[in-house]
């Protein structure tokens, strides 16, 4: 794997890390970058970055995982359509243990509802055409980033006549939550590493509106442990030099404009929701994807009649302040006692991604920082 | 198919002859678990005809066997891998390694082993012939004698396709005593072989990926790494070991670290994991130090016997053996691994199971 080689090298690591401690020497306060993406967070826990940087840099941790945002109401829906006569719910493994109300669905599957791990959505079309006297629903969710590949089976099962198929849609939109954070109020940032799997669909032109709107940095970046300090290093930049602007430190895969193919297949598969709620972060005008009326007949929320109770977040729960940057996970007041990658009570601990079981996982270690 | 035919008996025998029973069956029936006629066949067709030893030619309820006086050790294991057969091995290898190992890691010498086997009805008598050789192969490799077993069969889906489960038995020398509790500060852990193979060969061999990697399993014995091991140094001074099966490295050190009152540091670069390997859990987000192995182990030797045990691991073919960590008394109870560019995270006790059925 040479290629993933390169972007973990040590000596150009150190290099990086003397020139970030360099630029931050002179900093009048500490800066604190959010890195929007749960893949992000995921390296800088695993690669240990944190400890690498100086004091005066830290990370603060997005809503980008969107397994995390998936609120319980959401989850209950998904099991009850799971527990429906004759449907085979397939989802990703991630969300099975995300908590709805009461349990998850690896609990429903244990009881016998048929729930199945898949890879791609284009498996669970596969499974549709297999399957032909059940009903195969698909858990849809992420940001822009995995939208496209549902858009893709959806439309191959309207061309294809696959009358078995729905999509249960979660696609969320990754701008509408970076407002609600940056309008929130006691929110201090200073820079995002920006999405780099999203923009390599939606372009890095779409965070134009961070820099001109509220005069903050972007760096689209990747996600090797080299990609984000070098991001580090081009924030520090743009800081002591007084710019704020979009800069492409991914230009390895994302294009300014984005992939116009992609766009233009979820332009037309999807429409946007008035609202859609998130957890911790309640409900975000024009944040979720459903589907568009063309392809209505594959939208399980028309096929089915869901429940659609709206459960509340868990009182004790404070994943919306994990998730705008106001608390650190370990500062959350159940984060390792009531709160676990075991039993999760919010889902910043369950998904891998999540700023909660990365720093769980990782980076609960006492060690020193760079200076 | 390699069938036993019933031996050309000439008239008039004496009935001192052993009554072979005529075994043509290609398909497991209930009726090969019911105790009769056809239970009798198989046996004799399949098990006996690949395990017969000298001393278990008697269909006895037990195998008998001359123990001397000391330790024993004492394992079992139960076996539902899916699918039964993938690149590199098949459930009835592991199932002969894994016990094979389990008792060498107790630092015994493997002798016996007893295999039973739950089959559901339909499978075939082909397949569980291969099944079988595997075992054989397995065991004559290892030095062991498989000297009992069982077999029964189930209806269809109540079992899926055939789960074996072995017990072995190994003598223990008196001068060889391992344990967390013997473990101190500058201990050294030595790994004996490439990490990941065998997770990654079953997950991919399931088909259900859209990735191909020329990955194999990396099943096999390991008790005579262990004896060369042993030959090479003063057997204090090996204070604790493990076969890194199930849950992979990360969760044996884990164990360690929890038994012991020590910390574990361990050098990511100096973890050998082949480039498929890597690549395959990169793709899929995997952290190899979780993915199961089945022919590599991990222990733990004292500071100035390490580089000696090293040098009789790879004498012995494990040519990647190598120190790949030590313990340290920062950190209590806590394995932590440090990367190339100094960056330290913790190795966390897995949560779940990301791969399931894979041994």
């Amino acid at each position: 794997m040479k290629y993933v080689d390169e972007f973990r090298d040590p000596t150009a690591a150190k290099e990086l890390i003397a020139n970030i401690a360099a630029l931050a020497k002179n900093l009048p306060r500490t800066l604190r970058f959010m890195e929007v993406c749960g893949g992000h967070t995921h390296t800088i826990y695993r690669h240990g970055l944190e400890y690498l940087l100086p004091k005066s840099v830290e990370f603060i941790h997005g809503p980008g995982c969107p397994v995390c945002v998936i609120p319980a109401g959401r989850v209950d829906d998904a099991i009850w359509l799971a527990n429906q006569p004759n449907v085979i719910f397939t989802t990703f493994g991630d969300m099975m243990r995300v908590p709805g109300s009461s349990g998850n669905m690896l609990a429903a599957k244990a009881r016998g509802a048929d729930i199945r791990f898949i890879y791609s959505p284009l498996d669970a079309l596969k499974i549709a055409q297999d399957n032909p006297t059940n009903q195969i629903v698909f858990f849809a969710l992420g940001f822009e980033t995995t939208a496209p590949a549902t858009a893709i089976a959806i439309a191959q099962a309207k061309t294809g006549g696959v009358k078995n198929f729905s999509v249960f849609c979660n696609h969320v939109l990754i701008n509408p939550p970076l407002r609600t954070i940056l309008d929130a109020e006691n929110v201090q940032i200073d820079g995002f590493i920006g999405p780099g799997h999203v923009a390599t669909v939606v372009g890095s032109q779409h965070f134009e509106f961070i820099p001109t709107e509220y005069q903050l940095p972007i760096i689209v970046t990747g996600f090797e442990p080299l990609d984000i300090l070098q991001s580090v290093n081009m924030l520090l930049t743009q800081y002591v030099e007084g710019r704020c602007q979009v800069e492409n430190q991914y230009s390895r895969v994302v294009r300014k404009s984005g992939n116009r193919e992609a766009l233009r297949l979820l332009e037309h598969v999807f429409t946007t929701r008035e609202s859609f709620e998130w957890r911790g972060l309640g409900a975000i005008g024009n944040s979720g994807y459903r589907l568009a009326d063309d392809y209505g007949e594959f939208d399980a929320e028309v096929r089915f009649e869901l429940p659609a109770a709206e459960v509340k977040d868990h009182p004790a729960c404070q994943c919306g302040l994990v998730l705008t940057g106001q608390l650190k996970p370990a500062e959350c007041q159940v984060f390792g006692s009531g709160c676990t990658p075991e039993n999760p009570i919010g889902t910043c601990m369950v998904s891998p991604e999540g700023a909660c079981a990365a720093y769980y996982t990782f980076g609960r270690l006492a060690r020193p920082t760079a200076d | 198919m390699n069938e036993m035919k019933a031996p050309e008996v000439p008239l008039g025998a004496t009935d001192h002859i052993p009554r072979r029973s005529q075994f043509n069956d290609e398909t497991i029936t209930l009726a090969h678990g019911a105790g009769g006629k056809a239970s009798a066949a198989l046996i004799e067709a399949v098990f006996i005809n690949a395990f017969g030893a000298p001393d278990v030619t008697a269909l006895t309820d037990s195998a008998i066997l001359s123990v001397p006086a000391g330790r024993i050790g004492f394992s079992t294991d139960s076996y539902v891998v899916n699918p039964i057969r993938f690149p590199g091995a098949s459930i009835g290898d592991l199932a002969v390694n894994g016990t094979v190992n389990d008792l060498a890691v107790c630092g015994a010498r493997p002798l016996w082993l007893s295999a039973a086997f739950i089959i559901e009805e339909g499978f075939e008598v082909a397949e569980l012939r291969q099944i079988v050789a595997d075992m054989r192969i397995a065991a004559e490799r290892a030095g062991v004698q498989i000297v009992t077993g069982d077999t029964k069969v189930v209806p269809r889906n109540a079992c899926d396709r055939i789960f074996i489960t072995t017990a072995g038995v190994g003598l223990i020398l008196p001068e060889r005593v391992l344990g967390a509790t013997r473990v101190i500060e500058g201990d050294k852990i030595i790994l004996s072989g490439a990490i990941a193979a065998h997770g990654m060969a079953v997950m991919i061999a399931r088909g259900n990926l859209a990735i191909n990697a020329p990955i194999s399993s990396d099943s096999a014995p390991i008790n005579e790494l262990v004896e060369a091991m042993y030959s090479a140094v003063e057997p204090g001074s090996i204070r604790w070991m493990r076969d890194a099966t199930r849950g992979g490295l990360g969760t044996v050190m884990n164990e360690l670290a929890g038994d012991s009152k020590w910390g574990i540091l361990l050098d990511d670069e100096a973890i050998p994991i082949a480039e498929p390997v890597r690549g395959a859990c990169e793709m899929l987000g995997i952290d190899p130090l979780y993915v199961a192995n089945e022919g590599c182990f991990v222990t733990v030797v004292a500071q100035e016997n390490a580089e000696q045990a090293v040098a009789a691991l790879r004498a012995g073919g494990a040519t990647q053996a190598g120190v790949i960590g030590e313990i340290v008394s920062q950190l209590p109870q806590v394995v932590a691994i440090r990367n190339g560019f100094g960056g330290t995270r913790l190795v966390d006790t897995l949560v779940g199971d990301p791969l399931p059925r894979i041994c």
